[in-house]
């Protein structure tokens, strides 16, 4: 197990208004791990999430990412984190390649546009990649969205309801990314579907004691 | 792996600044691409121009030939109020869409901050530069202006639009998430631009008269130090801003 990444939660907290959604969360995450969030909908998964990717910030606690002995705090570590989410949307009004070579260009990582042809392949988009997100089914979407996550190949994934509006073989994918992905990275899954939990290494119910 | 007792890690590497105008240049295509796709903000903020410039050409009539010695500033107050409205109600749009669409996150995640201000300024100045070319048209044709010195004039609506264009930007990107965005951006905005409009009438006015470079050198050089200032102030605020 690789301890040149790590994912450092100390005392987290955080609360929508009054309601607190959990308080002094503390875990460790090293190379090869999948942690999982479970918890019912409304227990602050997504949130949690969004704490860790740097876009919201917790009412108390501190997050660190480690890679090879640097540590960065979420807002500075979005070049080592892939996020896919149900509330991440990309561009309708652009293509798929448009959309996949945007972020590729803002992350400072232009990509060949053969790169792209085996980024969508990948996905289950291939043939796809020239028509308009707006003409794309949510499934499409979501399988989008694992593209753009993997444009810069980071080695922290977060997954908010990875499989949610994917057909059977858009699931099957994300099994094979997940299996091929927890050997060089950290991957953090929040999901309520119990199935998913199969996948983790450390598991927290949010609402309930950490396992 | 260092533990985290060990003392802080080093700083984060800020992107350098190739990288950050080649991701501003791929927000700038990426706003023209959906701008040209869906021509939300293009068609709020022409129509708007035309419609005012028609309105007051049809209400006043052509007013040139009358005998009015306040007539330029008359005559350049109009023009401006006609593009700083068009220009609230379409500036904003940058922002507002990224919000609306809930883009913004995976935006927030992938480019560098300064980029983004950069991608969206460079795009409003092409928005408000459009806007301001056909207002002027408008206004000289249709209400039958007279501008002595061309030059002088196209300069001071250069200026002015860029010092709109700097201060705009930055407040969009502040009401972007808020509730009643459209009543905040003018409340926010008002007290800002009101030293840079009063300027840029007094000297659009004195373009329309036809004075020396002596005389409209001040005002203009008002103007560009307006733009520069508030541009930079955006460039150091917006990382907050941004991120909030």
């Amino acid at each position: 197990m690789s301890t040149a990444l790590v994912l450092d939660v100390q005392r987290l907290g955080c609360a929508y208004g009054a309601r607190p959604l959990f308080s002094e969360l503390s875990l460790r995450i090293t190379g090869g791990q999948v942690l999982v969030i479970a918890g019912a909908n409304g227990s602050g998964k997504s949130t949690l999430i969004r704490v860790l990717c740097g876009l919201q910030r917790p009412q108390h606690g501190e997050v660190q990412w480690w890679r090879d002995g640097v540590m960065r705090a979420p807002a500075a570590a979005s070049g080592w984190i892939g996020w896919v989410a149900p509330d991440v949307q990309l561009y309708r009004e652009l293509t798929a390649r448009e959309n996949l070579e945007f972020f590729a260009r803002v992350r400072g990582m232009p990509r060949h546009p053969a790169e792209l042809d085996a980024l969508l392949d990948d996905s289950g988009l291939g043939g796809r990649g020239d028509d308009r997100l707006a003409a794309y089914s949510s499934g499409m979407q979501q399988r989008l969205r694992y593209a753009c996550a993997l444009l810069h190949d980071p080695p922290f994934l977060l997954l908010d309801e990875p499989t949610v509006t994917l057909d059977a073989r858009g699931a099957d994918i994300v099994a094979r990314l997940i299996a091929a992905r927890r050997r060089h990275g950290i991957i953090v899954i929040a999901t309520n579907d119990p199935r998913e939990e199969q996948y983790a290494d450390v598991i927290i119910r949010l609402g309930q004691a950490a396992r | 792996m260092s533990s985290s007792g060990s003392g802080r890690p080093p700083a984060e590497a800020a992107p350098g600044w190739r990288h950050i105008l080649d991701a501003g240049l791929a927000v700038f295509i990426k706003e023209v691409r959906s701008e040209v796709r869906t021509r939300y903000a293009l068609n709020a903020v022409l129509l708007f121009a035309v419609c005012t410039i028609v309105a007051v050409s049809l209400g006043l009539g052509p007013i040139a030939p009358r005998r009015n010695p306040d007539l330029p500033l008359i005559q350049a107050a109009l023009l401006w109020m006609a593009v700083l409205f068009a220009a609230f109600t379409g500036l904003a749009r940058t922002f507002i869409q990224e919000e609306d669409a809930r883009t913004a996150a995976a935006l927030r995640l992938a480019a560098p901050a300064l980029a983004v201000f950069l991608g969206k300024a460079w795009f409003n100045t092409l928005l408000l530069g459009l806007l301001t070319s056909l207002s002027a048209a408008l206004f000289l044709v249709l209400l039958r202006v007279g501008v002595a010195d061309l030059a002088q004039f196209c300069l001071v609506l250069a200026l002015g639009s860029a010092g709109l264009v700097a201060a705009t930007t930055l407040i969009a990107a502040i009401i972007a998430r808020a509730s009643a965005r459209g009543a905040l951006f003018a409340v926010l905005s008002f007290p800002l631009l009101t030293p840079l409009l009063v300027v840029a009438i007094r000297a659009t006015a004195l373009a329309i008269e036809g004075v020396t470079w002596a005389v409209i050198g001040p005002p203009l050089q008002i103007l560009a130090a307006y733009a520069i200032a508030l541009f930079t102030a955006s460039l150091l605020l917006f990382d907050v801003v941004w991120e909030a």
